[in-house]
């Protein structure tokens, strides 16, 4: 959606099951659907639209082995060799006592990143203007959009013949 | 959604909502002027928080000299709030994180707020031990950063410390999940709104479009974020029961507590929610949305928790008993019939014997019992870690400095003062952000809402008209 001026034909449903049947149909149909837009998580969109599982967790592995990995080294150099001090007896190098803020901030690195990340990817950040197809998506209104620069005139009618086979209730076309 | 629903679940989602009427009922109370009552209460929570500002000059400028702590009760009602406010904090997390694991769908209806409660009640928990310092100027020497003092590094060994890990992991990641929850709710009323007020939440959106792709992201991120704080939430309270556990004061000293304290978390936790929900459904009108279900729901974790601490209790007495250490058995004595005696009274009262009304389901099911019985436990729950704080304080080794604690005005303004803290910031999130989930709850609408709880659902008919 980070082009400017682009035309965009889009259906509006009233039903999350009535969505669901529509893009299979889109699928039968081979019709390119764009980005469908709902105003909740609905399950069972990912298959139908290919997506691949996310891999946010991925991110949230690396930074949280990051995490571990510094807090724990971190403590044993200080408690090792930049600063060796005897507490309660203890030996220098008291893996246990590292234990609870190792784990603290495996948590906090993987928390971090994987929102940062999260947000990043999806090109969203405080300020950011993205631009809608209609008020009532984030409201009670399921959306399916197609571009509508990249199909022809035969194209495009095949599209609204199909809004209207799988009882679309509204069809619009909006430039953004 | 075809999900399977067993025709004996109350439903959730009570009224025979639309997608529409949810969005509206949850969005109107931040598109109104408040009503007179919200005014009323944002007066006292205002004006107790001018008794916590005041209270905060009191002991910066004078020291903590102004509180009543003394040689052996180093520790009385500063750290007795702050252990309060954690566990407080702790049902948040537990409602978002651990019941999205467990796919309870009674989470949806309360876990905005109690996430925002977490949020607000451990900001109030952090000012104790910051004030507790002394020099509160000089607090930044808790973190470990390179310094010119050799670089002297702070002690991690201690459970102090990592308390600091604790509760700042904690209070950033309950910021994290709490307002990733948010965006979509935000991105909602920013597509009501008109003019100023659309900028503004269009801002707190980030942009939010509902993109299918976003939302998978956001489920992901959700499900990891609540595996990751399932752990976190336990450890915080276990580390805060560290402080106590790994000194070598009797009564402190013992391996019950991480699981006792968390238990005693989670109990306070959920009444202060019962607290806040049972105010807030009545006066933004959402007895749809945190229905007689979820109060049932969450008094049955009172139950649980509550018995659980009532045989920790139990058990600690038993096993001062049997130790045969005689140091042991006297602080065990000193709490149940010591001077502190009304405290343990108050404690065995409210956390123990009263919330065992909750095993008749008329009980469960009943707004003034529920509430009353909230803020029974949240008392309960104080006079437990005052009963473990100070009266074991009080009567340590040596006969000669045993004494007797009673607060200062300034302790006492600072606890008052921290309930008006919280109340300020939870009255002001329940004008500016939606009290309830809007996304979350429409997501379990077709397999909770009571208009499609009877044989097949609506939006199956509807699909076959389609096809």
């Amino acid at each position: 959606m980070e082009n400017q001026n682009k035309s965009v034909l889009f259906g509006l449903y009233n039903d999350e099951e009535v969505l669901l049947s529509a893009i299979e149909k889109a699928n039968d149909q081979h019709l390119e659907i764009m980005e469908v837009f709902t105003p909740f998580p609905v399950h069972g969109i990912d298959e139908l639209l290919g997506f691949t599982e996310s891999r946010l967790h991925i991110v949230g592995f690396i930074f949280g082995a990051i995490g571990a990995s510094f807090a724990f080294l971190f403590m044993t150099w200080v408690f090792t060799s930049d600063w060796p001090i005897i507490f309660g007896g203890k030996p220098y190098f008291s893996a246990p006592a590292f234990i609870p803020i190792t784990f603290e901030l495996t948590v906090l690195f993987a928390s971090i990143a994987m929102v940062v990340t999260f947000y990043a990817i999806c090109g969203l950040w405080p300020g950011k203007v993205n631009p809608t197809l209609d008020d009532r998506i984030t409201d009670d209104k399921f959306c399916i959009a197609f571009d509508a620069d990249a199909h022809s005139k035969e194209e495009l009618n095949a599209i609204k013949l199909f809004f209207s086979e799988t009882l679309a209730e509204e069809v619009h076309t909006k430039d953004i | 959604m075809s999900s399977v629903v067993s025709p004996i679940r109350q439903p959730l989602v009570t009224g025979g909502k639309t997608y529409h009427q949810i969005t509206e009922d949850i969005c109107s109370p931040t598109e109104r002027m408040p009503g007179t009552m919200w005014f009323i209460a944002f007066a006292a929570s205002i004006a107790l928080l001018g008794v916590f500002a005041f209270s905060v000059f009191w002991t910066v400028y004078y020291g903590i000299g102004s509180w009543n702590l003394n040689r052996t009760i180093g520790w009385s009602w500063d750290i007795t709030n702050f252990v309060w406010w954690v566990g407080i904090g702790h049902a948040g997390t537990l409602i978002s994180a651990i019941l999205l694991l467990f796919r309870q769908k009674w989470r949806t209806g309360v876990n905005r707020a109690a996430e925002a409660m977490t949020i607000f009640a451990v900001i109030c928990a952090g000012q104790y031990p910051l004030l507790h310092v002394g020099r509160i100027w000089l607090v930044f020497f808790i973190f470990p950063y390179p310094n010119t003092r050799g670089p002297l590094w702070v002690n991690f060994n201690s459970p102090l410390l990592w308390d600091v890990f604790a509760i700042s992991t904690y209070l950033t990641v309950s910021l994290l999940f709490w307002y990733t929850g948010l965006v979509p709710d935000f991105a909602t009323i920013r597509d009501r709104a008109k003019g100023i007020r659309k900028r503004i939440y269009n801002g707190l959106s980030f942009g939010w479009t509902g993109s299918a792709k976003h939302w998978q992201r956001w489920e992901a991120l959700s499900l990891i974020l609540a595996g990751l704080s399932t752990p976190l939430v336990l450890s915080v309270h276990t580390i805060v029961s560290f402080d106590f556990a790994t000194s070598v004061i009797p009564g402190w000293h013992t391996t019950i507590f991480p699981p006792y304290f968390v238990a005693g978390a989670v109990f306070s936790g959920f009444a202060m929610v019962q607290t806040l929900m049972i105010i807030t459904r009545k006066v933004l009108k959402l007895e749809d949305y945190i229905t007689l279900e979820h109060m049932e729901s969450m008094n049955k974790v009172i139950l649980v928790t509550g018995t659980i601490v009532g045989v920790a209790y139990l058990t600690e007495l038993f096993i001062a008993w049997y130790s045969g250490y005689v140091y042991e058995q006297f602080a065990f004595y000193n709490r149940v019939l010591g001077p502190f005696y009304w405290s343990y009274i108050g404690m065995m009262t409210c956390n123990v014997l009263s919330p065992q009304i909750f095993w008749w389901k008329k009980m469960r099911r009943n707004v003034f019992v529920t509430f009353v019985m909230s803020l029974f436990v949240n008392v309960g729950m104080w006079f437990e870690r005052f009963v473990i704080i100070a009266t074991t304080l009080a009567r340590d080794y040596i006969p000669s400095s045993w004494s007797y604690y009673t607060p200062t005005w300034v302790e006492i303004g600072l606890f008052v003062g921290t309930i008006g803290l919280f109340f300020t910031l939870f009255l002001l999130f329940t004008r500016v952000a939606p009290v309830v989930a809007i996304a979350e709850v429409k997501s379990i609408l077709k397999s909770s809402g009571d208009q499609y709880s009877h044989g097949s659902h609506g939006a199956e008919n509807e699909k076959e008209a389609v096809n």
